[in-house]
């Protein structure tokens, strides 16, 4: 079907991603900029959808906003919220900050004054509802040929089940 | 307007596929009543089952045998005082049982009633339902933090961990099921809900039925799963009333209980949703393949119609049965209404039935083909509804770490070993 209303809802997100994305840094407990950040995950999965990738926006949101920012919230419920948010702020490392800030600014600016030179000049339309059985084709391959990213993406699974083995040993005394 | 709305009524897809918004937002609003008032039924029902169960009458007082109990407890719930604690986190106590009603409705937007059914069909759609239903976890965790007490803590604790882990089985399952959607010629599955239903249709099979023990085993292990994320009794051990009062919904009360209520109600409902959908068919009657002729097709579609004239006469019976007592007079003018009522809707429904029984393409035959869509859907998710109660009824609640040890040591790896299986068997067959 036709997209409806598509800028008040690219601009409804965008600002409610920044919006939530400023409650993050700018909140003093804890929990609130974790809840902040949710509605930051959850309106970027929207402007996925936005973006005809169905499959990125369900994946974001049961990762990002269901797996981890659960796990986030248990662990910051287990700490002492008290002592944390009486510490102060900005330490020393925010010149670092402001420095990334800049050169992801710098890298903004630049997009967009090359903007036309950068992107396609139209829309590519993609078809949506075959959306998740295109990435199965970039990631695994069509009928016995390998994908594009194939190699990329088995080497990720390596350093994720590493990564996985390496938590278990961490925690586990005895095996 | 009338042809406007009249032209959608033909159509053979979702109002979200057709960009008809108007319909999608008639479909939500009937979605949204439609599950506000099974949750009330389901109230007075578990109480009365539960009642039966321990040899009890359970609600009589207010209506005929209780019947108008849930209204007057909503009644009771909407004039109590709404208390937040002093030492609560005010927002974050005001919006947790938001969150969790929020995640507990979206997902209807993807539950096909029928093929053409359903507010949306998303390319997504069972990816869309797993991923909504976990965000209702961070309602209660939500809940648990602000209530600024320890009950309610501990209780946020259990669920969010006892959540957190059932998902892994659960999504095992899904994905072994979905992958008996690709068993067709092209070697494409779908995520899609609908296409599920339509790939069992195809299939010729129930996904429960299909590689005889594989889809069993997913299923039973979805259906034990599903228990615990919607923490219903034997695993409700976040709201344990006997350790933990109320676990996490400990200090809310009125209507912000009420939500949490509704939303755990309607959580309930769109779980077994997903079962129904990937292993039993979904909106598909008995045999649709087997039978195929337009005589059981019509015969199919009297149950509607008879089922609510079982119900009517029931009811009848219970007027019949009443004391004579004057003291029961208006009781007995109640309940003969009710039956009334039921006995008008079985009426509709035989007419609708016999008046669309001509496989053609007019009104009432749609009219026919939907009721019957709707009705086997939501007759196999009220099966899954009766269960949840007779479970509540049955079985002792688990410890803490057996729920974990059954979660992750006996779960999930039957799960992962059930999903190889099935690939292998799969790609053996095809």
């Amino acid at each position: 079907m036709a997209p409806v209303a598509t800028p008040f809802f690219f601009y409804m997100l965008a600002g409610l991603a920044v919006l939530s994305g400023l409650a993050v840094i700018t909140r003093r407990n804890a929990v609130h900029s974790a809840l902040a950040l949710i509605v930051t995950l959850l309106s970027v999965a929207g402007l996925y959808l936005m973006l005809y990738a169905p499959f990125v926006a369900g994946v974001q949101i049961i990762v990002y906003a269901g797996g981890i920012m659960v796990l986030f919230l248990f662990v910051i419920m287990l700490v002492n919220i008290e002592r944390s948010s009486k510490e102060r702020r900005f330490n020393r490392i925010w010149p670092v900050g402001l420095a990334a800030a800049c050169a992801l600014l710098a890298l903004f600016v630049f997009a967009f004054a090359k903007g036309r030179a950068l992107f396609p000049d139209r829309m590519m339309t993609l078809p949506e509802s075959s959306n998740t059985q295109q990435i199965a084709t970039m990631l695994y391959g069509d009928a016995g040929r390998m994908g594009q990213y194939t190699f990329a993406f088995e080497i990720a699974s390596l350093l994720l089940l590493v990564a996985i083995l390496g938590a278990v040993i961490m925690t586990k005394k005895k095996i | 307007m009338p042809n406007f709305i009249m032209s959608y009524l033909g159509s053979t897809v979702t109002p979200g596929e057709a960009g008809n918004q108007f319909w999608a937002l008639m479909y939500v609003l009937i979605i949204f009543a439609g599950v506000s008032v099974a949750v009330i039924c389901m109230n007075w029902i578990e109480r009365k089952a539960l009642a039966h169960f321990q040899v009890r009458l359970g609600p009589m007082r207010v209506g005929p045998h209780g019947l108008l109990q849930p209204i007057a407890d909503a009644l009771k719930l909407m004039l109590k005082e709404d208390i937040i604690p002093a030492e609560a986190d005010q927002f974050v106590f005001w919006v947790a049982p938001l969150i969790g009603l929020l995640t507990a409705f979206t997902v209807y937007t993807v539950i096909p009633f029928g093929p053409s059914q359903a507010v949306s069909d998303m390319n997504i759609g069972i990816l869309f339902m797993l991923g909504v239903s976990s965000l209702g976890v961070l309602g209660i965790v939500v809940a648990g933090w602000a209530s600024n007490s320890h009950y309610p803590l501990i209780g946020a604790l259990r669920s969010s961990a006892q959540m957190v882990s059932y998902e892994v089985a659960m999504g095992l399952a899904v994905v072994s099921a979905i992958l008996m959607t690709s068993l067709n010629e092209k070697g494409t599955g779908t995520l899609s809900m609908i296409g599920i239903v339509q790939a069992q249709q195809q299939q010729g099979v129930w996904f429960i039925f299909k590689f005889f023990p594989l889809g069993l085993i997913a299923f039973v292990i979805f259906a034990i799963a599903m228990i615990a994320e919607t923490n219903r009794a034997p695993f409700d051990l976040a709201e344990a009333e006997s350790e933990l009062t109320a676990g996490y919904h400990t200090e809310y009360s009125g209507l912000r209980w009420s939500l949490f209520m509704l939303a755990e109600y309607a959580a309930m409902i769109a779980v077994s949703s997903i079962a129904v959908t990937l292993w039993l068919g979904g909106w598909m009657r008995p045999f649709p393949n087997l039978l195929r002729a337009p005589a059981w097709d019509f015969i199919f579609s009297l149950f509607p119609g008879l089922t609510f004239l079982g119900l009517a006469a029931i009811t009848f019976l219970g007027v019949a049965r009443m004391p004579a007592h004057s003291f029961f007079k208006i009781q007995r003018i109640g309940l003969a209404v009710f039956a009334a009522l039921l006995g008008f809707l079985a009426l509709l429904l035989l007419v609708i039935a016999i008046a669309g029984r001509s496989a053609d393409t007019s009104l009432a035959a749609r009219f026919r083909e939907g009721i019957d869509y709707v009705y086997w859907f939501v007759f196999k998710v009220a099966v899954f509804m009766y269960l949840f109660i007779w479970y509540r009824a049955t079985w002792p609640r688990y410890r803490f770490d057996q729920l974990m040890r059954v979660g992750w040591k006996v779960l999930l790896p039957i799960s992962l070993g059930v999903l190889m299986v099935t690939a292998i068997v799969g790609v053996i067959v095809s």
